[in-house]
């Protein structure tokens, strides 16, 4: 069997905020068709880490590579890093579709428009072309009947759903997922990890900040636990919730339940 | 009685009545305030993305800028531009060995009002932007726009109903300033309503018609800007 090919490669890395050193090191590879869950409490970097993929955050070292081009970074004059081509960056992010805790859908355009603008004014597709994908992905998360509304009118789970289409319709090589279902109410959660289960289900290279160990533990190919900026445990998800080794991962797994 | 002591065929379009002078003039006026008032745009949102993103030197000319404009009366601005504007191109002009250059009113009240105006839209755009929400912008960075297509698709839309009460004030403020203008003899509605009541000694009737034009102009433009507010907010859920 050949190996699947790397869709997202992270070496050594390292994050620091001022004098607080978030990320100690972190290297983590997601290959094609890999759905990667990483957990772990709050201020354990699982945000920032998944933040530094796309470059939100530039890594105070360490190197990224997407489908394995490496994204090259400079020595800026304050001692990190900086992206040493700005093109090279956007390029890039162009086909990881990111999915935000708070949606983020830009508030001053309808639901089908959120959707068609990455690929229409980043990617060029022809907006005829954009407007027909971009209406079978909002029938897909069930909501072509919204196509025409302002996000402000609709409720978190379907912002949150409207937001997965947006990510969706760039055709990404990879998906980012930062605490999709942390801003919503308990009710809305089930609509939104159906939609994204349903992703994981399609092989599609994912990686998943979350909350939801029972999520976490259905969905993965893996799961990565994150601990004051270090991977403190790794492995498959029977692994990692049956036979924990760690005393910080036992005792995580414990207080959420 | 009373009636009788108003001649109002003073107000006639045709001389020897002066109705068509005071529209005239009006029409000026409102040359030089959409003018003015566009320059300002356009400096305000130069000036308040520089004060926002710019370089620790841009952003200091940039509060210079603000500082000094907001800080001098407009009438002395007014005179220093127009006077040593006109000045400082003339001398430049025949300095190149082109002679002196006739500046045409129009253009000259257009750039001091626009100087004036830009100053202080800047403060009002780079409030509106602050704003706007940090995770409208980062998605748009997350999906690979580079920061001139973020500021023109997602930055400038979603910061316009935060600034639109702000540029309102400022339009009006225009229309009003453009009266400034009368004090370097150009001919907008204020200068030729002196003239008309100069002339007529009909002060009373001349003043109040020009304040009828006045106010005419802020409600019309209350009208169209209570339009563009209602567009600019049409993805704000009612509150």
């Amino acid at each position: 069997m050949t190996e699947r090919a790397e869709a997202i490669a992270v070496r050594d890395l390292y994050k620091r905020f001022g004098a607080l050193e978030v990320l100690k090191g972190i290297s983590l590879t997601a290959r094609e068709g890999d759905v990667i869950a990483i957990i772990g409490g709050s201020g354990s970097g699982k945000s920032t880490f998944l933040r530094c993929i796309n470059m939100l955050e530039v890594p105070s070292r360490g190197s990224v590579a997407i489908r394995g081009e490496e994204i090259a970074l400079r020595s800026d004059r304050l001692g990190g890093l900086t992206p040493s081509d700005r093109r090279q960056v956007q390029r890039l992010r162009a086909r990881l579709g990111m999915v935000f805790q708070s949606f983020n859908l830009w508030q001053h355009m309808t639901i089908i428009q959120n959707v068609i603008e990455a690929p229409v004014h980043v990617l060029g597709v022809p907006k005829a072309e954009a407007i027909e994908r971009g209406e079978a992905l909002l029938r897909r998360v069930g909501l072509f009947d919204k196509r025409d509304v302002y996000p402000a009118f609709l409720s978190g789970g379907q912002q949150q759903r409207a937001a997965i289409a947006r990510a969706l319709a760039i055709q990404p090589h990879a998906m980012l997922f930062d605490e999709p279902t942390s801003a919503l109410d308990p009710e809305l959660v089930g609509e939104v990890l159906g939609v994204i289960g349903d992703l994981a289900q399609e092989q599609r290279t994912m990686i998943l900040v979350t909350h939801e160990m029972k999520f976490a533990r259905n969905v993965a190919s893996h799961i990565v636990f994150l601990a004051h900026g270090v991977i403190e445990e790794q492995g498959p998800p029977e692994q990692i919730f049956g036979d924990p080794k760690s005393e910080l991962l036992k005792k995580f797994i414990s207080s959420s339940h | 009685m009373a009636a009788d002591m108003i001649n109002w065929s003073l107000l006639a379009l045709e001389p020897p009545g002066w109705g068509g002078v005071l529209l005239a003039g009006l029409m000026n006026s409102i040359k030089i305030a959409l003018g003015g008032y566009s320059l300002g745009l356009v400096l305000g949102t130069g000036g308040a993305f520089g004060k926002l993103y710019g370089g620790p030197v841009l952003r200091d000319l940039m509060e210079v800028y603000t500082t000094v404009v907001r800080a001098v009366p407009e009438l002395v601005l007014i005179l220093l531009l127009y006077y040593a504007g006109t000045d400082l191109l003339n001398r430049v002009s025949a300095a190149l060995g082109y002679g002196s250059v006739d500046i045409s009113g129009l253009a000259a009240g257009i750039f001091v009002i626009g100087v004036v105006q830009g100053a202080y839209s800047t403060e009002v755009l780079r409030g509106a932007i602050l704003a706007v929400p940090a995770g409208q912008i980062e998605a748009a960075r997350a999906f690979g726009m580079s920061p001139l297509m973020i500021m023109r698709r997602v930055t400038l839309p979603a910061m316009l109903p935060h600034a639109l009460p702000g540029l309102s004030n400022l339009w009006l403020i225009c229309t009003k300033d453009t009266a400034l203008l009368a004090v370097v003899g150009f001919s907008e509605l204020t200068l030729v309503t002196r003239q008309a009541a100069g002339t007529t000694k009909a002060y009373m009737l001349f003043f109040c018609a020009a304040g009828v034009l006045y106010l005419l102009l802020t409600l019309v433009s209350s009208l169209i800007i209570r339009v563009i507010e209602a567009r600019a907010r049409r993805g704000w859920a009612a509150r």
